[in-house]
């Protein structure tokens, strides 16, 4: 799969940042403002999508290969567990091991922003990694292959 | 009938219309793009009733849904397909539509009136949603009241994609000529 246009290129390499920003916004933000985990990490995955469409997914795998993807799932989901267990802290699974007032704005809600910041990795990390699987990686190999070039390994 | 309810029906009729020509019509690359309407459509409903976490989440997952479809759609040479429109066919969908019809004025007429739901979150929740420090009920109720659904639905996701993997996998497969 080749990029497109320097047009596009340039424009995704300006707002990308912003998508990314805006995602981890939502998550962030989830437990005070619509949004939550879920939301925000199939932004960021979005984010990615984009970045994967517009440079071609050569590119991309220089880059951030296919595994980075499966460790910040993994990551996510060993994270949620964690916060859950931490809870043991001061009471039970999934008790709050935090007050629920830090004396920061953002942080209230006890450990509600870090499920969310968890859920929020795993979802666009798995998202990402199966768009990886479904559509970009597979085309390149099948292309590859077609051609008779490619030694897979 | 109330305004709200009038725009509800309009924006569920529309999605009905795409639903039906994506399954009608000839060209994959169309059915997606109804698709696609039909998935803002369920955003656009889950707004008016009053959803906007889910309406935000429907749209992201719909935005993501459909590049990926067409990803995959136009990657393909021949974005047709073939119907199959002979009597026992059509005899079959007939009698799937007839015995949907049936089990919806079934349900209608157990179903409670619009906007008159069966339960009702107690106002112990309300309570609950302000010590637990949370200004958005639906994080409150999602992350403290009923964590273990979502560690559920986390472990579902998870379950999901690793088979994604394995299925999809290009290395250690044993190649077929």
């Amino acid at each position: 799969m080749r990029g497109m246009t320097p047009i596009v290129k340039t424009i995704t390499a300006l707002l990308i940042g912003f998508i990314m920003l805006f995602g981890f916004y939502v998550i962030l933000t989830g437990h005070l403002s619509p949004g939550g985990g879920f939301a925000g990490g199939v932004i960021c995955a979005a984010g990615l999508l984009l970045v994967v469409l517009a440079f071609g997914a050569d590119t991309v795998k220089e880059r951030m290969g296919h595994n980075m993807a499966v460790l910040w799932e993994g990551l996510g989901a060993i994270g949620f567990l964690a916060v859950a267990l931490l809870g043991f802290i001061t009471g039970t699974f999934f008790a709050h091991f935090v007050p629920h007032n830090l004396g920061v704005r953002l942080f209230t809600g006890g450990s509600m922003p870090y499920l969310n910041l968890a859920i929020g990795l795993k979802v666009g990390a798995g998202l990402f990694g199966a768009f990886l699987m479904l559509a970009a990686f597979r085309e390149a190999e099948r292309g590859g292959r077609d051609k008779g070039e490619g030694d897979r390994s | 009938m109330s305004e709200t309810l009038t725009l509800l029906y309009g924006v569920i009729a529309f999605m009905l219309i795409a639903a039906i020509v994506a399954v009608e019509t000839r060209d994959l690359l169309s059915s997606v793009l109804c698709l696609g309407a039909l998935g803002f459509g369920l955003a656009l409903v889950d707004l008016i009733v009053g959803a906007p976490d889910l309406a935000l989440t429907q749209v992201v997952v719909e935005i993501f849904a459909v590049v990926l479809l067409i990803r995959t759609v136009v990657a393909r040479e021949d974005t047709t397909k073939e119907f199959i429109r002979d009597t026992p066919h059509v005899a079959a969908m007939g009698a799937v539509i007839m015995a949907i019809l049936l089990g919806a004025y079934l349900c209608f007429q157990q179903l409670t009136p619009f906007g008159d739901p069966p339960m009702i979150m107690g106002a112990s929740y309300m309570r609950a949603a302000q010590q637990a420090g949370a200004t958005n009920l639906v994080t409150a109720v999602l992350l403290d009241f009923r964590a273990y659904d979502t560690l559920g639905e986390a472990t579902v996701i998870f379950a999901a994609i690793m088979g994604c993997y394995a299925l999809l996998r290009t290395r250690g497969k044993k190649e077929q000529s």
